[in-house]
């Protein structure tokens, strides 16, 4: 074989490696929807969205107090981790490079890393214990602090790729350090920070563990921030782990919706990004 | 001599032809020393370091009100460093110091109870890449007095408008006021930053390589704009290219290796230098 030709089937081997790999990584994906609606799909009727948990024997009801609860919970997370992460960010990015700024950069990293379930230990330690009562709040709480690092970190490294002669320009008209940080480098910077925010509410929205002796669980529908909440995934979890076999058939609805609503963020932080960008470019 | 030679105050000097540039205007004055003329900003022994690298020694150099001044030198001289010196926007990098003395108005711009948010307001900037915010050209003007707090929502359109029209871009993009500043073309972008330096009414106005990204209309454009500016600021400017320098200014200073080798008005420096190595440059020998 010449040369060339050897190189030829050398390229095409690595090209249909790379290939495979990617069919590798979207199979757990595709089955993942595949199953989950074909087995969601069919106890899912307007009744699961609108209707309470029936109690155990009775067939029917539905999650309409999980998901206003999950909705709540992650309203409060974010409340909590936006602004606190987006000015955490901020600061890295714009005030960093000292030694404080890179022992919080750390420290982000590290609590990114920890895992969830010790995060909700942590929450309840700090919003259970005192009051003695699981708490919506203290779901948001444990949430929250999951979120923050996440939204930190794609802060300042956003940021970080806006090009600094946009923030010696403001500068330069007399804008003071924190005004062309506001006024000039986040608002660049804003389609991937959104897009930050909306990976993190993705990721966040899914947890289960830290809920568990947070929030705990309600069947009763709830809005008071102060009482146990229900949410989604914790719901899912106690009808999956029952015997009845129309809690199952309840609990894969339940997850359908939970994947829906993280497919849903993904494509909206898709869109916000795409539209933002636009405004900038044209 | 002719009246154009009678009339040469400084002050009252026959305004530049208003057509096509690139010819010097009309001789006007003999040789006036910088001295004879209102001087805006002024340096003293002025010696800036990177850390331990000493980047400028010891300059003292004036700039003449309401003219040109343009600083010429070889890559890394030191140009664009001690430009920067002039409103303090070396500041905003660690590890930077200052000696010696920048006099705005008579008064050390690093001297203590300096506000330095208001001199760079009076000190403006344009850089050597265009850098509009990603905003609308509307915006970008306007940032500038609603940070100073300079015009109310009310007076703004009329403000922007005058600054554009200052920038000579206003005909271009009065239609498009509010479209995003990044649609701009290189050069309208360029004349754009000029614009939103002038809406804050500065007095001086810096400017480090305005065109070297530009193609030669667009250069030209902005040549013509300097000429024009120049009746009622201030401007100081760094290039590369010695045609610019002789085209537009009345005063050019050459620098090398951090040091001010010869400070003349711009006739004297091209066409009699003092020094060789003035000389050496200008003609290409090197650089």
């Amino acid at each position: 074989m010449t040369r060339a030709g050897r190189r030829r089937l050398l390229s095409s081997a690595v090209v249909l490696l790379c290939g495979a790999a990617v069919v590798l990584a979207l199979i757990p994906l595709v089955f993942i929807f595949f199953y989950v609606i074909r087995q969601g799909f069919s106890s899912l009727n307007w009744d699961f969205f609108t209707k309470m948990p029936k109690p155990v024997g009775e067939t029917g009801g539905g999650m309409a107090n999980a998901m206003v609860g999950t909705l709540i919970l992650i309203g409060i997370a974010s409340a909590i981790a936006i602004p606190v992460g987006l000015v955490a960010g901020i600061y890295l990015s714009e005030y960093g490079g000292k030694s404080f700024a890179s022992l919080v950069r750390f420290t982000a990293d590290v609590l990114n890393g920890i895992p969830s379930i010790v995060i909700g230990i942590f929450a309840y330690g700090l919003a259970v214990m005192p009051v003695r009562r699981f708490s919506a709040l203290a779901g948001g709480v444990a949430l929250g602090f999951m979120m923050i690092p996440i939204i930190t970190r794609t802060t300042e490294e956003l940021l970080n790729l806006v090009p600094s002669s946009l923030r010696e320009g403001a500068l330069a008209l007399g804008a003071t350090r924190a005004r062309a940080s506001f006024s000039v480098m986040v608002p660049a910077a804003l389609p991937g920070i959104m897009t930050g925010i909306l990976v993190s509410l993705a990721r966040i929205s899914g947890e289960t563990a830290p809920l568990l002796f947070t929030a705990f669980n309600n069947r009763f529908f709830s809005t008071r921030v102060d009482q146990p909440i229900s949410s989604l995934t914790v719901q899912v979890y106690t009808y999956a782990i029952s015997p009845y076999e129309d809690w199952h058939r309840q609990a894969w609805a339940g997850a359908l919706v939970l994947v829906a609503m993280i497919f849903l963020f993904s494509i909206l932080a898709r869109v916000v990004t795409r539209r933002l960008e636009r405004m900038h470019r044209t | 001599m002719t009246d154009a030679v009678m009339t040469t105050g400084v002050d009252t000097r026959v305004s530049p032809p208003q057509t096509a540039l690139p010819e010097r205007p009309p001789a006007e004055a003999p040789v006036s020393p910088p001295v004879a003329v209102r001087m805006r900003m002024e340096t003293r022994k002025l010696s800036f370091f990177y850390g331990k690298n000493q980047a400028l020694f010891e300059i003292s150099l004036s700039i003449p009100e309401k003219s040109v001044t343009a600083l010429i030198g070889p890559s890394g001289c030191g140009k664009s460093t001690f430009l920067r010196c002039l409103n303090r926007m070396n500041d905003i990098i660690v590890d930077t110091r200052v000696e010696g003395h920048v006099l705005l108005d008579g008064k050390d711009i690093y001297g203590p109870g300096t506000d330095v948010v208001d001199l760079r307001r009076r000190v403006g900037m344009v850089f050597q890449k265009s850098n509009p915010f990603p905003k609308s050209i509307f915006e970008n003007v306007a940032y500038g007095l609603k940070i100073n707090g300079l015009a109310t929502r009310g007076q703004m359109p009329e403000r922007v408008e005058q600054a554009l029209r200052g920038a000579a871009l206003w005909e271009e993009v009065k239609d498009r006021l509010h479209t995003s500043a990044l649609g701009l073309s290189g050069g309208q972008q360029q004349r754009l930053c000029i614009a939103r330096a002038l809406a804050v009414e500065p007095e001086v106005v810096l400017m480090d390589e305005p065109a070297s990204a530009l193609d030669p209309i667009a250069t030209q454009k902005i040549e013509e704009l300097i000429y024009e500016l120049k009746r009622n600021y201030t401007i100081a400017i760094v290039t590369h290219n010695m045609q610019q320098a002789a085209r537009v200014s009345e005063y050019t200073a050459f620098f090398m290796l951090g040091r001010l080798v010869e400070y003349d008005r711009t006739e004297k420096i091209f066409t009699n230098p003092g020094q060789k190595i003035t000389e050496d440059y200008i003609t290409g020998r090197f650089g």
